[in-house]
């Protein structure tokens, strides 16, 4: 196993946790980021939209930061150092997976972070199922593209 | 400065410490996500040290937070206070899966990734609002 991949997992994993405590404590909000740049998006919240802007301007320049200290703060496979990884498809996969994901986790209220990370820190029931769902069907996915079509992603 | 300015500060800032915490933990890289995720193959363990390291301390940030009536610049605590489970939430989430599944981009990492943008990731982005705007055509049965 790569211990230094998992520790600066385990360093990013507490970055976000902040984020989410951050966000918690000055705003009130969950950091789900589907919900927080779906809804900035899809309905523009009157005098709710400048936070929202302001996170996803953040979310983007934190790796750009990494990109701009050098030194290969980042902890992409096989490339350690690296900032930002390849995508592992085409536009055709990706448009996809994209229509997806964004119908996907607008439909559930959340992704990875509003469920998985800010939600089962609050043991809420739903968040709680929603995680075992995306994950039990995200393995299977990807168990069946790698191993029963064998090949693709 | 204006309460309005300093919201606007401190969602720059939480944008910020997540997308560090996205890019260290090597989450903008589609492959290490497909790797954790891909239990029959190589398995790569970092996501789950992301998703323990990111639980735990929200976990305990949350309680502390939560001693306070109010957040420190708004009204309240905006918490979804629903309990039942419900085919939208499930079946969504079974969508998500399998999207996630097939490109290894949650929407966070996807939006993260920005700084290193590439043709498939940008059809990404763009499907992902069109899937947000098809979710909210969906109605909600009540």
């Amino acid at each position: 196993m790569d211990w230094i991949a998992s520790l600066q997992g385990l360093v990013g994993g507490v970055l976000i946790g902040l984020s989410a405590i951050w966000l918690m404590a000055t705003l009130g909000r969950i950091a789900g980021i589907s919900g927080i740049v779906g809804n900035l998006i899809t309905m523009r919240p009157k005098g709710d939209s400048a936070w929202r802007v302001a996170f996803v301007l953040g979310l983007i320049s934190g790796p750009l930061l990494l990109m701009a200290l050098g030194g290969g703060l980042g902890n992409v496979a096989g490339a350690p150092g690296e900032v930002v990884g390849a995508p592992a498809g085409g536009v055709g996969l990706m448009l996809l997976a994209g229509v997806l994901v964004g119908m996907g986790t607008g439909l559930g209220s959340g992704c990875t972070s509003g469920h998985g990370v800010c939600g089962l820190s609050r043991l809420s029931p739903r968040s709680m199922v929603a995680t075992v769902t995306f994950l039990v069907c995200a393995i299977v996915t990807v168990y069946v593209v790698r191993h029963v079509m064998g090949g693709g992603a | 400065m204006k309460t309005e300015t300093l919201r606007t500060v401190m969602g720059y800032i939480a944008g910020l410490l997540f997308g560090l915490g996205l890019a260290l933990a090597g989450m903008t890289d589609p492959a290490r996500v497909l790797g954790f995720l891909d239990v029959a193959g190589a398995w790569d363990p970092t996501l789950m040290f992301v998703l323990g390291g990111a639980v735990v301390t929200t976990f305990i940030g949350y309680r502390l937070v939560f001693r306070r009536l109010r957040p420190l610049l708004g009204d309240a605590f905006q918490l979804p206070t629903r309990q039942d489970l419900d085919a939208r939430l499930i079946g969504g989430s079974a969508l998500f899966g399998i999207g996630w599944g097939l490109s290894g981009y949650c929407p966070g990492p996807a939006i993260a990734s920005v700084g290193g943008l590439t043709a498939p990731l940008f059809a990404m982005l763009v499907a992902m609002v069109a899937g947000w705007f098809l979710a909210r055509a969906i109605p909600a049965r009540e």
